[in-house]
């Protein structure tokens, strides 16, 4: 099931890679009068249009890392979005993704499984590695790439077909015509995802006629049936009640250590509850990577302390 | 609101005129103060302004009577149309007789509607019955009267009636019918059996005999050929050629249709070639239809149908031909004349299909194609199945490419029959809309056509409501399939 590369858009690679240049102009001065100046240091020289430098924890050093951002930087037309990003994600842990709205969380997430490729505008710079694979070299094939991840949206996204036939999508796609493994499959990431006893008796109805949270569960379920190596939530209970948020968290305990997940979240209580690391980013910076623990109870920036404590933003 | 009184207006109007054309009326014999009398079914009646001098002209007796008329009607003066029939034997068909100038009106009992195969209308009332050994009554003296009674004259037509059209016997059997002629003057007229196709005394009928008739006519008017330049019989030639294009059509119209909004909405880079495209396309939809069918009739008809006759029937022509009009080359044109609509109607649905899902299933890994194939084209069908509806019912109301592209006045041969191969696309057909054109305007006598007009366009309108009806039962059916399982 490959496709050539010309089906995507073309993503511009500034040759060579991880080299440094600076943006063509990313002067975003609105949000000079966010914070009191005498708190923000750092977050006036962003506003300034000055480079701040990643503080990462020494304990993210001893971690095996599956994934790798490597000095990433992405612009949308003449904007920039991300700014020289280093993030090694470490092997069967959670990470999780805080920071104000509009601050880059979703384009970095998007940058992982190179969903920007669909986007005309795009343009990045720098590189990531997953096992020590480039992700964005030329000669990449993105849908292979993809295959080895999985994406849960903001918003649930069933497709407008049965449950079983939602949850064997990735399967379907490859060719897999096997009925007795897209059983299995099915059953199995139904069952990972906590929804099998609620729609085992209804697995060939349609997908769409089930509440958010269980639609929601379904595109997890969905991510994990290609056995991905990382997997990727955008607020993935943003649309969520209280019980089946509660649900979804238990079920990234559970997934955890089987897959790596990085999840964005705007809830501090669930980045604590879930994650065992956190990346607080602002304005396409990160600005403090660490140890969920450390990261909460005493981090090394200011700033970071600023948006837990809910000072800012 | 105003759009809506037009509908239901319009479609009450054919409707009740198309409805009412086969109901079996009562048969009126009217003498007039002149002496001409009259036999025939009352069609409609008007009101119009007796001018002085007609009315100057008059007997004084009449003239009394037709003043009393006016006074008693606020001026006005009633006349009935009455069809007359007897076309063979009168020259006309329609009488129009004023009120004052009747002095008799009787409904007789024994006067009788017959439907012949040639001739139009018979009216009569039934004298007796014959039987010779000629085709024809050459002389009424020597032919065999079996009955003078108009009952059992009656009676032995029905018995004989049955069986007599289709074989060849020595003995030919008639009814004597009284026909009146007005000013041609009244005839004994030997009917022969072998031309009627239906008969009925209609002063007799009950509401239910009255029924079976209505019924046995709209049957006629559904499964025959037509006759009599059209004016008589039925249209079923003409109901294959419009329902056979129309389907033709949507299976042309919508893989390419959709093939070309998929390359516009998903494949071609926006830009300025893409809005030319786009802007050609809407602007086809603006073209008079006359014009397609001239090009269907250059490029389909001549240039294409006459390659394929050079190229591969040469030896077998003129059987097919396909270098004149036919069922294919109008259904091609016709596609190219709808084209537009399903164009922009799969690009809508296209748009429509939220990108969330594109991105979801390019998250799993799945290519262009298969994103398409699978998520964007099930969820944009009955969007599609929309604008395939908009082009059915669109190409099923066109006649005038049809003219030059393989409609034809009388075409009895249907496109499929036991020859191979069975399907004879390359025939030309009948079709509704050029029916009720060819019937209303061109033929002989239009105030018979009149009521055909009516049931034509009312059976062309009922035809098209059904196909669309058939369209949306497949929509919503395909809907409830996409939503539950794939392929
Ligand atoms: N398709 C796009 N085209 C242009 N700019 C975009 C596009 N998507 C996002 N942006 C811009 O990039 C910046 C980062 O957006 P992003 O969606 O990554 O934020 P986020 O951190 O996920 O915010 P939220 O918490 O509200 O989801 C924003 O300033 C946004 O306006
Ligand atoms: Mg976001």
């Amino acid at each position: 099931m490959t496709v050539p590369k010309t089906d995507q858009p073309a993503v511009h690679l500034t040759a060579p890679l991880l080299q440094q240049v600076s943006p063509p102009s990313a002067q975003p001065g609105a949000i000079v009068g966010l914070a009191t100046p005498a708190s923000t240091s750092k977050l006036a020289a962003i506003a300034r249009g000055e480079k701040v430098e990643t503080i990462t924890h020494a304990a993210v050093s001893r971690e095996t890392p599956v994934l790798e951002v490597l000095r990433f930087n992405l612009w949308y037309g003449a904007k920039q979005a991300l700014h020289e990003i280093s993030l090694p994600l470490p092997e069967g842990k959670v990470t999780a993704l805080i920071g104000p709205s509009g601050c880059g969380k979703s384009t970095l997430l998007r940058s992982v499984n190179r969903m920007n490729d669909l986007i005309d505008t795009v343009r990045i710079q720098g590189d990531m590695k997953l096992h020590g694979d480039s992700i964005y070299h030329p000669a990449v094939d993105v849908i292979e790439l993809r295959k080895r991840m999985g994406m849960v949206f903001q918003k649930p996204n069933p497709f407008p077909m049965s449950i079983y036939e939602n949850v064997v999508y990735p399967l379907r796609v490859d060719g897999e015509r096997d009925r007795r493994l897209l059983d299995e499959t099915a059953e199995r990431c139904l069952r990972g995802a906590a929804l099998w006893d609620e729609v085992k008796d209804r697995l060939h109805e349609s997908a769409l006629a089930l509440s958010g949270g269980q639609q929601q569960r379904v595109c997890i379920a969905r991510a994990i049936a290609g056995d991905p190596e990382v997997l990727l939530l955008d607020e993935p209970c943003s649309a969520l009640d209280p019980i089946a948020t509660n649900k979804i968290e238990e079920l990234i305990q559970e997934l955890k250590g089987a897959y790596t997940i990085l999840i964005v979240t705007h809830n501090m209580q669930q980045a604590a509850r879930t994650s065992d690391y956190t990346a607080f980013m602002y304005m396409g910076y990160v600005i403090e990577y660490g140890p969920t623990a450390d990261l909460f109870v005493n981090p090394h920036v200011k700033e970071t302390q600023d948006y837990i404590t809910g000072r800012f933003g | 609101m105003v759009a809506l009184v037009m509908i239901v207006g319009l479609l009450g109007l054919i409707f009740y005129q198309g409805g009412a054309t086969f109901w079996p009326g009562p048969l009126v014999e009217i003498t007039t103060h002149d002496g001409r009398t009259f036999l025939g079914e009352v069609t409609r009646s008007e009101d119009y302004r007796l001018d002085a001098d007609t009315l100057n002209k008059l007997p004084p007796a009449i003239a009394a009577n037709a003043r009393a008329l006016l006074a008693a009607h606020e001026g006005q003066m009633r006349r009935r149309l009455l069809r007359t029939g007897n076309f063979d034997l009168t020259g006309s068909e329609y009488q129009w007789v004023s009120d004052y100038e009747v002095v008799r009106e009787t409904e007789p009992l024994w006067a009788v509607t017959v439907e012949r195969t040639d001739w139009g209308n018979c009216y009569g009332v039934v004298q007796g019955f014959l039987v010779t050994n000629e085709l024809r009554v050459k002389d009424p003296a020597r032919a065999e009267v079996e009955t003078n009674d108009p009952g059992t004259a009656w009676n032995r037509f029905q018995q004989v009636h049955e069986g007599v059209r289709d074989k060849l016997a020595n003995e030919h059997y008639f009814v004597r019918l009284q026909t009146r002629g007005g000013s041609k003057g009244d005839k004994v007229y030997d009917l022969p059996v072998e031309e009627v196709v239906l008969a009925y005394p209609a002063n007799q009928l009950s509401f239910g005999g009255r029924f079976k008739v209505y019924l046995t006519r709209w049957v006629e008017f559904l499964t025959d050929k037509p006759r009599m330049a059209n004016t008589e019989g039925g249209v079923l030639p003409a109901i294959w050629g419009t329902v056979a294009m129309t389907l033709l059509l949507s299976l042309l119209v919508v893989p390419f249709g959709v093939l070309a909004a998929l390359y516009l909405r998903e494949y071609a880079r926006p830009g300025p070639i893409v809005s030319a495209v786009r802007i050609a396309i809407n602007n086809l939809a603006g073209v008079p239809s006359i014009v397609f069918g001239v090009f269907g009739l250059g490029f389909f008809c001549y240039l294409l149908g006459g390659s394929v006759d050079q190229v591969f029937f040469r030896d077998r022509l003129p059987s097919p031909t396909f270098g004149t009009g036919g069922l294919l080359w109008a259904s091609m044109t016709l596609a190219l004349l709808t084209l537009p609509v399903v164009i922009v109607s799969t690009e809508e649905a296209l748009a429509a299909v939220p990108s969330s899902m594109r991105e979801g299933s390019y998250a799993c890994g799945a290519s262009k194609w298969q994103t398409i194939w699978r998520i964007v084209l099930p969820r944009a069908l009955p969007g599609i199945m929309t604008g395939m509806i908009l082009a059915m019912a669109r190409g099923a109301g066109e006649v005038a490419p049809l003219m030059l592209v393989g409609v034809l006045k009388h075409a009895p041969e249907l496109p499929i029959d036991g020859v191979f191969p069975f399907v004879h696309l390359q025939r030309s057909f009948m079709h509704l809309g050029f029916h009720i054109f060819d019937v209303g305007f061109q033929s002989r006598n239009s105030e018979a056509a009149r009521p055909m007009v009516y049931t034509t366009t009312f059976l062309l309108i009922v035809i098209i409501a059904l196909l669309n009806l058939m369209a949306v039962w497949l929509r919503s059916r395909l809907r409830r399939r996409f939503q539950v399982s794939h392929f």
